[in-house]
């Protein structure tokens, strides 16, 4: 059974469906990359995964033991955090699923939390005010959030939108390396050079799922040689 | 001169009715700084103001209707059901939400007027409006001790689920928190705590308390949590600052402490501007 899927589902944005007869399996270890135009129901396919929209048709289902609750997110960059008085540290550990009713954190909980600062490499920012973090800074702070929430899978909505292409550079590789230890990745991408050389899988969406399967044959097929060739979509 | 100042303080503290708005007026002082963060980062700051209008409101009605030794029960259910109502138009997305809690304040306060006005002389319309801190009797004093341990209880528990709620609501939501519970709870316990204060401080005064300890912590601080108990600090602080200066010059209570509050915003804007020029 696969990790998480869905079958047959439909999804509406503000009235008007956006994502039609959606039938889709991720598997542990893949590394699933959303492609589409604007407006193509690429965030809305996103947040439904998340259970912040319910579908107005078909299902989402989860397996291998997987909940909604076991899936890391990480948000588009945004106005997220500005004049926000937070620390990395606050943010990063925000991500953890403590329990309520609990206003300390466990051992293991703070071993996760050093683990993330760690694995994304900003330890030394732990004590740094968030809001001012350069962008790509921000990103690997919202990426080790997210890592606090999940050991599983991550759901990336553009992790790098409005980064420079240097910063850009840097954080595909760093998602490659959580998708290496083990980590269910799916995301979101207009940039479609980095998702090609790093997914696995390609689900291209317009309205209807135009493309489903793995990244090799993507590149073969007429859709995926069309769209490749525009550059970013 | 000194002594003189000192003889008359402890005198004036001595009193039972100072003793009692003391204590409820820093437990409100210490609930309204702590909720205020989260209100003030989640652009909530409305709500407060537009709950202190309802609250003059029920104010009046309960005076015109002469059931003035009611207003504490009265005012605790209405003004629950006003929070319900104003976080929804809040949240009813941006422009829209922010007109509607205008129309409300604004409505609730003609309303409160028309009342007081036909009810004649004996209602006291300043007193409604910009309080009086000795007009706290014993109902309020056991009523806001509860209050200030229901929120500091929550602080305290709720403290990382409160700043993920706040800082990020989507994500939150994402990870399986209940985060309209908790919006829910936070209207709530500013409903109660401005119904507890709006008698000290007046209705047109109380949300000043929410709002000013959170700006100026946050203009020295950097963390959430140093934002938190900056805060508290600071509102104490003002409280207890407002109410001594008031008693010793003469100067109505809740207007001195909203006064204190404005100088302390100002000395913290100039010391975080003076830090920025220093980098």
């Amino acid at each position: 059974m696969a990790l998480i899927g869905c079958h047959d589902l439909n999804l509406s944005y503000e009235g008007k469906t956006v994502v039609e007869h959606l039938t889709m399996e991720v598997n542990a270890g893949d590394y699933l990359c959303i492609v589409g135009e604007n407006g193509s129901g690429k965030s809305t396919l996103m947040k439904a995964l998340l259970g912040l929209k319910k579908p107005t048709a078909g299902h989402i289902w989860f397996g291998q033991g997987l909940t909604r609750a076991g899936i890391g997110y990480m948000p588009q960059q945004s106005t997220l955090g500005q004049d926000f008085p937070a620390t990395v540290q606050e943010v990063v550990r925000s991500g953890l699923r403590g329990s309520p009713f609990r206003p300390f954190f466990t051992k293991a909980e703070k071993a996760r939390l050093q683990h993330s600062l760690e694995v994304l490499e900003i330890e030394h920012l732990a004590r740094r005010p968030f809001h001012a973090l350069s962008g790509g800074q921000q990103q690997r702070v919202l990426l080790a959030r997210a890592m606090c929430a999940t050991d599983r899978v991550l759901l990336l909505d553009e992790p790098v939108a409005g980064l420079d292409p240097t910063i850009t550079a840097q954080i595909y590789p760093l998602i490659d390396k959580l998708h290496q230890s083990g980590i269910t990745i799916l995301m979101i991408s207009h940039v479609i050079p980095a998702a090609m050389k790093y997914a696995t899988h390609i689900l291209h969406l317009n309205r209807e799922p135009v493309f489903f399967g793995t990244a090799a044959e993507y590149a073969k097929c007429p859709v995926g040689r069309r769209f490749l060739e525009g550059g970013n979509g | 001169m000194m002594t003189a100042f000192w003889s008359e303080l402890s005198s004036f503290l001595a009193l039972d009715f100072v003793k009692r708005a003391l204590i409820v007026g820093a437990l409100v002082s210490l609930c309204a700084a702590l909720l205020g963060v989260s209100l003030v980062l989640k652009r909530y700051a409305m709500i407060g103001d537009g709950l202190s209008h309802v609250g003059f409101a029920v104010l009046a009605v309960a005076a015109g209707l002469g059931v003035t030794e009611w207003q504490l029960y009265i005012s605790i259910p209405v003004m629950i059901l006003a929070a319900f109502l104003l976080l929804r138009l809040n949240e009813n997305s941006g422009v829209k939400g922010d007109a509607a809690i205008g129309v409300i304040a604004t409505l609730a306060l003609a309303i409160g007027y028309i009342v007081t006005y036909r009810a004649g002389t004996n209602v006291d319309l300043a007193n409604f409006m910009f309080g009086n801190i000795f007009t706290i009797r014993h109902a309020d004093a056991v009523g806001s001790i509860i209050v200030a341990v229901a929120v500091l209880l929550l602080f305290v528990l709720f403290y990382h689920k409160l700043f993920a709620v706040t800082f990020d609501e989507t994500f939150a939501r994402a990870s399986g928190v209940p985060v309209g519970w908790y919006n829910t709870l936070l209207a709530v316990l500013t409903a109660v705590t401005i119904v507890l204060g709006m008698r000290m401080m007046g209705t047109l005064l109380i949300s000043a308390l929410i709002v000013f300890p959170a700006l100026s912590a946050m203009r020295l601080c950097r963390s959430f949590r140093g934002v938190v108990i900056t805060a508290a600090a600071f509102s104490l602080f003002c409280f207890f600052t407002g109410a001594v200066t008031a008693h010793l010059l003469n100067f109505p209570a809740g207007s001195t402490v909203v006064a204190v509050n404005g100088i302390l915003f100002v000395i913290c804007s100039v010391i975080s501007l003076f830090r920025r020029r220093g980098k």
